[in-house]
């Protein structure tokens, strides 16, 4: 695995537990990255300053350092995608990491198949990756059958035209441009409705709940619009 | 075995008392060595020093806390080299008082003490009123204490040396005190030497030495004191050696089975009567009881009077009697009564006044009557002052009501009307004067006995000077009317002395059914009341109403005393008075307003003492600071506090029962749980860890097995966690501090994102979901809820086979959201609707090998009680499956869509 071509992409993994770690540079080197690792916040904190990574993953429940400071630290110097490892009955602790400036989470214990997804959607957001969705005037999931079309507005489910409101709309375009990232309540409130919704999450659940009947084939198993249980919504990753 | 010689039963009782005293604590008592003499400047002080150097000399850690020096040089030298503690200085009245720092002593805690003037009054500020009482606290805290002391400070002899040397000597130690001591020392010089010693100034400084030459130190004097010094001193020598002889029984056991008893009375020469008492009951080594009755008439006689009969009974307990005081309507029944009932031998009492003639029947005095009627019990009777019944000698300010006497007047002219009438109709004398005496009758017990015996009077007067010629003069001519006229005035006032008898009785009767009934109902109160702040509310109301003034129950909260009732917090904003609290609840006695430690305090203390100890404290805020001091007040506090300490001891045991049976019930479903999961957490671990070590071990296993062994162990590593995400959930639902946050949300969302968690096990299996048509909402906490539905379905997909679909209904019922999730497997076996719910429960139906602690549901059942809501197991109708209806009230409306149109506009 040392033979990887020193252009792959860098992902430094900070996290005290050997074991996670260790599987977790298999995994990702297997995939064609690059790993660095850091038992502690300290450590990392050089690491980050040495290299140049593509993305972090980090663990919040390090031993010698909240991991949430590190991240606002790290946030004021450094735009690299954070992806937070934390348990799932957390859900503070999440929602906190990714208003400090974290760019999504995975609950332990996770499959590997969707921290790939993650770091891939975080990856093509900054750009590490071939161009990133934001770049594209078209926007296609669930292999075609959800399409958006950014330059023209419009919104196609099976072929069909969806008609949307205003809103409907603006709180889809802002979760397809970051699909595959987790975006909490707050911030969707405060990107489509202004600074001063930001209390309303109930309005925004029904709000969601009848935007999920216009796009998805089954209201209650939905595919697009997908719910982080506390946290908030995570748009489906697109067609590759 | 001479029969005098085997000990008394009493004791035997008497020893094993004072061995049980000393069991429980710990800590032994200090020694207390009194060095003792008969005047100032015998050399107690320098005596107490000199062997104070010797046993510092021989290691001892001697601590000098107090010694008087009287600016004599030749002591002054003996302190030299010796630790001193140094005193308080205490500003009064415009001097600076020197005063023993006992807190400073006790922090220092020597093995020795020095502590000179036994007798000291302390400074107004000081913890206790008398120095001997700092010095009995040193003795508890296990310190070895040297004091001094002179005869005339010793409290029974008070009296014989006012006698002799014409000085009142106010500061007197109680005989207990000195009885007490382990160790007496006299120091002794012939008093030509004293004389002697005076004029040259050695013993007070020269201008007070003149002063106290001329007074008090005249050598008839000093012969008199020095005699009843040495004389003390001998008989002290003598209890010991009869101690020794008699074997290792304690001073304080009585050799004899003489018993005394005294009668306390509010009269000044009962202080006589009480002295004589305890000489004779120590000449006769015998145990003596001062006994008070508490009359109707005592409870009429003035405050000065009440408290001098306090202190009576005062001055007999620091002589070393037992007080008792006792409630009755006779004195002397009562005191025969009490003295058969404690095998009395001899009962004292002071000489009276020949009885007062009281009109024409004389009526015996209070000694007379104990020498008719105490059978076998010896009176002595001793020469004082008069001291016939309480009530004749207080005379009771009482407040003049006019109504009594208005009565009298009208009942007394009705009499006189109606005998008019009889008269005019002829009719014979004795009815007349049965009128009369019918309104004397009725007088005698409307009003009071002034007035009924003024009627009786006014009665013969009046059926004199109307109705017996010659008529309006009281001059009679027949002199037959005379016996009429007796008569008429003997029955008068045998009905005003019995109507005013019964009257009396029926008061003390009444006084103590209130008395006994307030007690009754508080501690009937208090037995059906749970929680220290109730009980302690209740009880302080209950004092409140009965003796006025305000009642504080402080309890050890936290280590420190605190009122329990968050009302009196402005209690605790007084450091002096906690502190007071905390010394009655460390000692077991009382002090405070109204006694002699801590007198300075604002409220009477008394500890709330239990069969285990104390528990707390009662404080008392009285506006009458000699209220506090009636012995019958704190008769009746004390039965409050036992009362209120019992209730709070229930209390306590009950709560440390309660808290002791939650601990083994935690520690049984810990156990449980430890056990149950266990099997369950090992399972996937041995599968996991066989199947990974297996593919480890062949390399070149083929690639379908590997792949259906690495298949299993995701399977069943996707298993352990879900199992270790309930584990989490239940300690975090069973923790205090759990809280749902419940919000508005759709269903359809939890629905859906548990559906998506638990995608790998549903796999195939069809899941139909039935919503209304607009959006259904339910106020629930979705990461709470989306577990419920996560363990149901999982439960389902587990229970029921392969392929098989699974049902989720959403509805509105009521004011509750419903969720139903229901399964075509089996269903449940009848029984167990309830039963699967259990922690560790599984359905009769789950196969034995069958995973799952049983967990599930129980969280399940947990979740939804927080939400207020109910779950429910129940087979389907008519068909096979089982489904799980899950119900959520709500309160409010759901929110509706009108945020598009406000927020259009902000837009």
């Amino acid at each position: 695995m040392t033979e990887l071509e020193p252009t792959a992409p860098l992902i430094v993994v900070i996290d005290d537990e050997t074991a996670i770690r260790r599987f977790l540079k298999a995994s990702l080197c297997n995939e064609g990255y690059r790993v660095k690792e850091a038992e502690t916040a300290r450590e990392g904190q050089r690491l980050l300053l040495q290299e140049t990574p593509a993305a972090v993953l980090l663990d919040l429940g390090l031993p010698d350092r909240d991991g949430q400071e590190l991240i606002t630290e790290f946030r004021g110097w450094s735009n690299v995608p954070i992806i937070v490892l934390s348990a799932r009955d957390q859900e503070r602790e999440k929602v906190a990491a990714l208003d400090a400036g974290a760019d999504d989470y995975v609950s332990k214990p996770f499959h590997m198949g969707e921290l790939l997804a993650r770091l891939r959607a975080a990856l093509r957001r900054t750009g590490g990756v071939s161009g990133g969705p934001l770049s594209h005037p078209r926007f296609s999931c669930e292999n075609g059958q959800f399409q958006i079309d950014f330059s023209a507005r419009r919104v196609f489910r099976a072929g069909q035209e969806v008609h949307l409101t205003k809103l409907e709309y603006e709180l889809l375009a802002v979760m397809v441009k970051n699909a595959g990232k987790v975006l909490t309540h707050q911030y969707l409130l405060k990107s489509v409705w202004g600074p001063l919704n930001i209390q309303e999450t109930h309005y925004l659940r029904v709000f969601v709940a009848t935007l999920r009947k216009k796009i998805e084939t089954d209201a209650s198993r939905p595919k697009l619009i997908l719910t982080e249980q506390g946290v908030g919504y995570r748009f489906a990753d697109p067609d590759e | 075995m001479p029969e005098h010689d085997r000990p008394t039963p009493e004791q035997m009782l008497a020893r094993l008392k004072t061995e049980g005293e000393q069991q429980p604590s710990d800590q032994k008592r200090g020694r207390l060595k009194v060095y003792f003499g008969y005047a100032a400047g015998v050399g107690k002080t320098f005596a107490m020093l000199q062997n104070a150097r010797r046993e510092k000399s021989s290691g001892t850690d001697v601590v000098a806390g107090y010694v008087e020096l009287h600016g004599r040089p030749e002591t002054e030298v003996l302190l030299e080299g010796m630790e001193q503690l140094s005193c308080l200085k205490i500003p009064y009245r415009g001097t600076t008082l020197r005063e023993f720092d006992l807190d400073a002593a006790l922090a220092r805690k020597p093995s020795l003490i020095l502590v000179d003037e036994l007798a000291h009054t302390n400074a107004p500020s000081q913890r206790h009123v008398r120095r001997w009482q700092d010095i009995e606290e040193l003795l508890d805290a296990g310190i070895d204490v040297h004091t001094t002391c002179n005869v005339q400070h010793v409290e029974s002899l008070n009296d014989v040396i006012a006698q002799i040397s014409g000085v009142v000597v106010r500061e007197t130690v109680p005989d207990e005190v000195f009885n007490r001591a382990d160790e007496l020392a006299l120091v002794d010089i012939s008093t030509d030497d004293l004389l002697e010693r005076l004029r040259e100034g050695k013993v007070y400084i020269p201008e007070q030495a003149a002063k106290a030459l001329q007074s008090f130190f005249r050598k008839d004097n000093l012969s008199a004191l020095r005699e009843l010094a040495l004389r003390r001193a001998a008989s002290r020598v003598h209890a010991d050696v009869e101690t020794a002889r008699l074997g290792k029984a304690t001073r304080d056991i009585w050799a004899t089975q003489e018993r005394l008893l005294v009668g306390v009375g509010p009269s000044p020469t009962s202080a006589r009567v009480i002295r004589t008492a305890k000489r004779l009951a120590d000449s006769l080594d015998a145990e003596w009881i001062a006994v008070s009755i508490d009359t109707p008439e005592t409870g009429q006689l003035p405050p000065e009077a009440r408290a001098r009969l306090f202190a009576n009974l005062q001055l007999a307990e620091r002589l070393g009697a037992e007080t008792v005081a006792l409630t009755g309507d006779d004195v002397v029944a009562e005191t025969i009564a009490y003295a058969q009932q404690r095998n009395v031998t001899k009962i004292v009492v002071g000489k009276s006044e020949p009885a007062v003639n009281r009109w024409f029947f004389r009526r015996p005095s209070v000694v007379d009557r104990l020498i008719s009627e105490s059978g076998d019990i010896d009176v002595c009777v001793i020469r004082g002052v008069a001291e016939p019944l309480p009530a004749s000698r207080f005379s009771v300010k009482q407040e003049f009501r006019w109504q009594p006497w208005g009565m009298t007047a009208a009942v007394m002219a009705i009499a006189t009307g109606l005998s008019t009438l009889w008269h005019s109709l002829g009719l014979s004398e004795a009815n007349l004067v049965m009128t009369y005496l019918l309104g004397v009758v009725f007088v005698a017990f409307r009003c009071g006995r002034k007035q009924s015996v003024a009627a009786s009077i006014l009665a013969v007067v009046l059926f004199d000077v109307l109705f017996v010629p010659p008529y309006r003069t009281i001059v009679v001519d027949d002199v037959q009317y005379v016996i009429t006229f007796a008569v008429m005035l003997f029955v008068g006032l045998s009905v005003s002395t019995l109507a005013a008898r019964i009257r009396r009785q029926a008061e003390l009767s009444r006084r103590n059914e209130r008395r006994a009934e307030s007690l009754y109902r508080l501690g009937r109160k208090l037995s059906g009341i749970n929680g220290r702040n109730f009980i302690a509310a209740e009880a302080e109301r209950a004092i409140n109403e009965v003796l006025g003034g305000d009642a504080i129950i402080l309890l050890p909260i936290e280590g420190n005393l605190q009122p329990v009732l968050p009302q009196h917090i402005q209690f605790v904003s007084s450091a002096s008075e906690i502190g007071a609290a905390q010394w009655v609840y460390d000692h077991s006695q009382v002090a405070g307003r109204g006694t002699d430690t801590l007198p300075s305090a604002q409220s009477f203390y008394l500890p709330l003492l239990s069969p285990n100890g104390p528990v707390g404290v009662l404080a008392i805020r009285h506006p009458d600071a000699t209220q506090l001091r009636m012995p019958e007040y704190r008769m009746i506090l004390e039965n409050y506090s036992t009362q209120i300490a019992m209730a709070l001891d229930r209390d306590r045991l009950m709560l440390e029962s309660q808290t002791a049976r939650v601990e083994v019930e935690t520690e049984q479903l810990r156990n449980t749980l430890l056990s149950s999961v266990s099997h369950d957490l090992r399972t996937p671990l041995a599968v996991i860890s066989g199947a990974s070590s297996s593919i480890l071990r062949n390399p070149e296993m083929n690639g379908e097995t590997q792949r259906e062994l690495l298949q299993t162990v995701f399977d069943e590593s996707d298993r352990l966690a879900r199992l270790v995400e309930n584990l989490l959930r239940l300690t975090q639902v069973s923790s205090s501090q759990f809280f749902v946050e419940k919000q508005w949300h759709p269903v359809e969302d939890v629905i859906g994102s548990s559906l998506r968690r638990l995608e790998h096990l549903i796999g195939s299996r069809p899941v139909n979901v039935k919503m209304p048509t607009e959006v259904l909402m339910g106020k629930f906490d979705a990461v709470l809820i989306e577990q419920v539905l996560v363990n149901l379905l999982e439960n389902a997909c587990r229970y029921t086979p392969a392929g098989t679909p699974i049902d989720i209904v959403g509805r509105t019922s009521g004011s509750a959201t419903v969720i139903d999730v229901a399964d075509y497997g089996p269903g449940l076996t009848a029984g167990d609707e309830l039963r699967i719910f259990e922690k560790f429960e599984r359905g009769t139906n789950a196969k034995p090998d069958s995973r799952g602690a049983g967990l599930g549901l129980a969280i399940c059942r947990a979740i939804v009680r927080a939400h207020g809501g109910e779950i429910r197991a129940l087979n389907r109708t008519g068909e096979s499956g089982l489904i799980f209806q899950i119900c959520l009230p709500f309160d409010g409306v759901a929110p509706q869509l009108n945020l598009e149109d406000y927020s259009a506009s902000t837009i």
